[in-house]
């Protein structure tokens, strides 16, 4: 909880779109609604650059694809009381999963060399290093909450948040599901 | 099973299903009767017109509360017979037979042509499949674009035979089959020809329309847009009984 009572919420994305993330803001009218009772602390949305050591819902879109995701989604994890899986790439690895059959430096090459007209090169500094495998978020951290979809639709992201403000738990597959 | 003429004078036996006395026609399935009384029982090999191979084992129920579980599509009904359709068990167990489904092959629902219309998707839903709690096998299958009308796309195959029998049962031709164990097992067409070279297929289509999901799909056809149609079947199979 924040200072004034409200349910503090963190979001992010990992190796996803960011269509999760807009689907959240597609709740439109009702976002106003919602901020009586959350405060974002940490997002793509708003302005903070750190995420607090204590948050009361984490919210992470995207699958893991390199070491930053994995570091973000275990500091997620260490500090968020609740988490919730937003979307199929979090749920089930979905697009970014599909090179997964391919071996990491087939798809790099085809990515940055063959695919590439002009001074093609391996990027290798400031960037994290892919992940030999893509992995949904619960292979990595354990999650409290999976809502599926791609991306879910703001109702069910609206479902899942005013469950949880009203004290339940709610169930999202009533609402949505994988490819929704 | 084979599929049976409709014969008179059968007998009519009393079960009892979930806590409903039903009477059934002795020569009929736990599934049928389920369908019949709109008990919800999710199958997916299992389809009204074809042949029972009883292979995908979604519709298992409990029989007389004995510890093995029976196929209803793939067991009479029997005079006193007890049934349960939805115990605690049973929905763990078709929980987890659907999440290996998807840990096997290849199914990204959002980019897949039968998105919104894939029974398996579907089933996921019903069954609780938020997430798959096992690692996927991320095992690459190839795509066989050859037909000029049809595709077949292995990684999205479930091993159903649903195309296997309608094209023997009801079409005749007897185009698909299966080949190889195990995780290297898939449908084929002829004897493992590209599908454009098979000479017994007619392209009649029944195989895509009976396809659960979207591993045999029309040409052309784009995110979403492969929506199918079983009627025929019904009406064909009934035809074919009173013969």
């Amino acid at each position: 909880m924040s200072g004034n009572g409200k349910i503090t919420v963190a979001t992010t994305w990992l190796d996803g779109c960011s269509g999760c993330h807009m689907s959240f803001l597609d709740m439109d009218e009702r976002l106003v609604d919602l901020a009586q009772h959350i405060d974002v602390v940490y997002s793509p949305l708003v302005d903070a650059k750190e995420l607090p050591e204590h948050v009361d819902l984490g919210i992470l879109e995207g699958s893991i694809s390199n070491e930053e995701d994995l570091h973000k989604a275990r500091e997620f994890r260490a500090r968020c009381k609740l988490l919730i899986s937003l979307g199929d790439c979090a749920v089930n690895g979905n697009v970014p999963a599909m090179r997964n059959p391919f071996k990491l430096d087939d798809v790099i090459e085809r990515a940055y060399r063959e695919n590439v007209d002009l001074n093609p090169q391996i990027p290798t500094e400031g960037v994290p290093a892919l992940l030999a495998l893509v992995q949904p978020i619960h292979g990595v951290v354990p999650i409290d909450i999976f809502v599926p979809g791609c991306p879910p639709h703001a109702d069910a992201i609206h479902y899942v948040l005013t469950e949880l403000i009203a004290g339940r738990t709610p169930d999202p597959g009533r609402v949505t599901r994988f490819g929704a | 099973m084979p599929i049976r003429a409709v014969q008179p004078n059968v007998r009519v036996v009393t079960l009892n299903i979930d806590g409903q006395d039903l009477s059934a026609r002795e020569d009929e399935t736990i599934i049928e009767v389920c369908r019949e009384n709109k008990i919800p029982v999710p199958s997916l090999c299992w389809l009204e017109g074809l042949s029972v191979v009883g292979a995908c084992r979604l519709c298992v129920v409990e029989v007389d509360g004995g510890p093995r579980l029976q196929a209803a599509c793939s067991t009479r009904v029997r005079e006193g017979m007890r049934v349960q359709t939805n115990t605690d068990k049973l929905q763990r167990y078709r929980r987890t037979l659907v999440e290996l489904l998807f840990a096997e092959r290849n199914h990204v629902c959002s980019v897949c042509v039968s998105n919104g219309h894939c029974e398996l998707q579907w089933l996921a839903q019903r069954c609780g499949v938020d997430h798959v709690r096992m690692p996927y096998r991320n095992a690459s299958y190839s795509v066989d674009s050859s037909h000029e009308m049809f595709r077949v796309d292995h990684n999205r195959c479930v091993l159903c035979t649903r195309c296997v029998r309608v094209c023997d049962e009801i079409e005749g031709a007897h185009t698909w089959d299966m080949m190889g164990r195990g995780s290297g097992c898939q449908v084929v067409t002829d004897l493992a020809k590209p599908w454009g070279d098979s000479e017994s297929c007619t392209s009649c289509g029944k195989c895509v329309q009976v396809c659960p999901t979207g591993a045999l799909v029309k040409q052309g056809t784009s995110v979403g847009e492969m929506v199918k149609d079983q009627q025929f079947l019904s009406i064909l199979a009934r035809r074919r009984s009173h013969r």
